[in-house]
């Protein structure tokens, strides 16, 4: 609907209070860029030339990337599990999923600590078989996923929901078996959402702090090295790199819509 | 073909309750029934994606119970076509032919045959979203059609289309029945459509299996009140025989009815359909038993009909051209005419009631 000023002018009065939020957030992030740039440009050469730094961002990406690759594996089928069936508990189960938003994710990472650290009985059998949680990438992976997981799997199961169960039945008479109708219907169907979770769970992985710091501070990923050269050198060393982040981070996500954009028009 | 035991099922908002039937095979059977009255999970049941609570379905003559929906042979068109958006027609209608691993020869000679069978040869590379409703459901029955099934489950196959579409269509369907002989299962909430295309119709009322009978005899003899009603019998009267001789019986409901009738006493309800009366200002000989003399209540128009109402408690269907050349309107005098083979006669069970006092 094109908004005719005259006709709908609550409307216009909205969209002035409404743009509050997008100009305190823009705002904010174009005035860091601009003042990084504008009066430190050789502050950003350097860190940009810094292989500390760099590899500090490619393990923030790499890591998400990979408790993003979990989160598919394991919560693809308990997102159409969920949208396709009613069960005993499922509002429980659906709460569960949820759980990770609500609590503070520096007590989400003392309760992974608490867990996987190689002096718990858990942490021991991994352990044992060369797997390390703290300070390992292990531990930054398990931590990412735990709060990024629920993005991905809701987004899932609304993809699922999308799809009128009916379509699979109709492929069920047509001679598919339950699986054959999920990959050859349901899927393609969903898989625009299933790819945009996946967008926002590595997305909400790399921007996570809290939960990582408490069980791998080392090796650094760019936030906690973020917050380190803050605590130590100012903002003098770490808006640099505050900068370099937002700019990469926006770059992939920006690419990986238009990507999935074209794809989905096929 | 198709076998219903005293089949139950309960999902809250619908129900089948005891429902018991048998579809031959190459029959085009049409279950009617009122909007929301469990028709699609019937069809649903047939097709296994629900089991009975209770009583049992053999489909072939073997108990369907332990057939998952891909052993059932059965192809399944839904109202709203339900055809894979993702796929044009041509991928849609081999999809089936893939899952069942045809050979790529045979598939290409089956998908070109029901294309053509179902006129939408052109349509075969167009997506679903950019196709009319009318041939979305083409290519949704050829998508049925192509694998051959025993059964074909048609889910108000009419209902979202547009009056010449539907009609076009209606024939398509009798047309393809003659040509392939599929058993269908039909279910609508229209009765023209069971009219015309039913080989036998099943009328479901409120998950109850009312009538199961010809087409011919669901209109012009319905077995209860209730089918009566469904299928457009406006005239039911209350009466009760009070003589007979010949096969025709006096049925007193206020005036006096001649009806062929094999019930020669007890209380009775007589059916009348309303486009079985002939409405005229004047006695006039004719053939017909029954001429009674009632005064015009009301005038609706209906379309490209009127109904006139009487005080008699008739309901007559009449022409906008009847209307103007009798100048009808409330409180003319009319003669309503009807055969004595018009009058369908059932049973009536009286009720046990209280009769009213009337304190003097």
């Amino acid at each position: 609907m094109k908004m005719k000023s005259r006709r709908y002018p609550l409307s216009i009065l909205f969209s002035v209070v409404g743009s509050f939020t997008i100009i305190f957030t823009v705002f904010t992030l174009l005035n860091m860029v601009a003042r990084q740039v504008i009066w430190d440009p050789s502050g950003l050469v350097d860190a940009a030339t810094d292989g500390y730094v760099l590899r500090s961002i490619w393990l923030t990406l790499y890591a998400s990337f990979l408790a993003t690759f979990i989160a598919v594996v394991f919560g693809t089928p308990l997102a159409y599990v969920l949208a396709r069936h009613d069960f005993k508990g499922k509002s429980v189960v659906e709460a569960v999923i949820d759980l990770p938003v609500i609590i503070p994710h520096s007590v989400a990472g003392i309760a992974l600590y608490t867990l996987l650290m190689s002096r718990s009985p858990v942490g021991g059998v991994f352990a044992s078989i060369g797997v390390v949680f703290e300070d390992h990438l292990p531990g930054i992976v398990a931590a990412m996923f735990f709060v990024s997981a629920s993005l991905y799997i809701n987004a899932a199961r609304d993809g699922f929901q999308s799809v009128d169960y009916r379509l699979e039945w109709v492929a069920r008479t047509l001679g598919a078996s339950q699986s054959r109708a999920f990959t050859r219907v349901t899927l393609p169907l969903a898989v625009r959402h299933l790819l945009s979770g996946a967008i926002m769970s590595w997305a909400r992985g790399i921007s996570e702090f809290g939960a990582v710091v408490m069980i791998a501070f080392y090796p650094m990923i760019a936030p906690i090295l973020i917050y380190y050269r803050f605590t130590t050198t100012g903002l003098r060393g770490s808006q640099p790199i505050a900068v370099m982040l937002i700019v990469i981070c926006l770059t992939v996500f920006l690419s990986l819509r238009v990507l999935s954009k074209r794809w989905e028009r096929g | 073909m198709i076998r219903f035991e005293n089949v139950s099922n309960d999902w809250g908002d619908f129900k089948l309750k005891d429902v018991g039937f048998h579809v031959g095979e190459g029959e085009y059977f049409v279950v009617l029934g009122p909007t929301g009255a469990g028709k699609t999970l019937l069809l649903e049941t047939i097709a296994g994606f629900y089991t009975p609570r209770s009583g049992r379905i053999l489909l072939r003559g073997e108990d369907a119970e332990t057939l998952l929906p891909e052993q059932r042979g059965v192809g399944f068109v839904y109202q709203d076509y339900s055809l894979f958006p993702h796929m044009t027609v041509e991928e849609n209608v081999r999809f089936g032919l893939e899952m069942r691993k045809v050979s790529a020869e045979e598939m290409e000679r089956r998908v070109d045959d029901v294309l053509m069978l179902l006129r939408i040869e052109k349509l075969r590379d167009r997506y679903p979203k950019t196709l009319s409703g009318g041939e979305q459901q083409r290519a949704a029955i050829a998508r049925a059609l192509v694998i051959e099934p025993d059964i074909l489950l048609l889910d108000e196959p009419l209902s979202a289309l547009d009056t010449r579409t539907r009609e076009a269509l209606r024939d398509e369907l009798r047309r393809i029945h003659r040509a392939r002989g599929t058993t269908t299962v039909h279910v609508t909430h229209d009765q023209t459509e069971a009219l015309f295309l039913a080989d036998r119709v099943a009328v479901i009322i409120d998950g109850e299996l009312v009538q199961v009978d010809t087409p011919d005899r669901v209109f012009n003899k319905p077995g209860s009140v209730k089918v009566a009603e469904f299928v457009g019998v406006e005239n039911v009267l209350e009466g009760v025989v009070t003589g007979y001789s010949r096969g025709v019986a006096s049925i007193e409901c206020g005036f006096e009815v001649k009806a062929v009738s094999e019930i020669r006493e007890g209380p009775v309800y007589a059916f009348i359909r309303p486009e079985n009366v002939i409405l005229s200002v004047e006695p006039f000989p004719s053939s017909a038993r029954n001429v009674v003399e009632c005064t015009v209540m009301e005038v609706v128009k209906l379309g490209s009909i009127h109904q006139v109402k009487t005080d008699r408690g008739l309901n007559i269907a009449v022409t906008q051209q009847s209307v103007e050349e009798f100048g009808l309107k409330p409180s003319s005098r009319v003669y309503a005419s009807f055969k004595a083979t018009a009058v369908h006669v059932i049973k009536r069970n009286v009720q046990r009631r209280t009769p009213a006092v009337i304190s003097k």
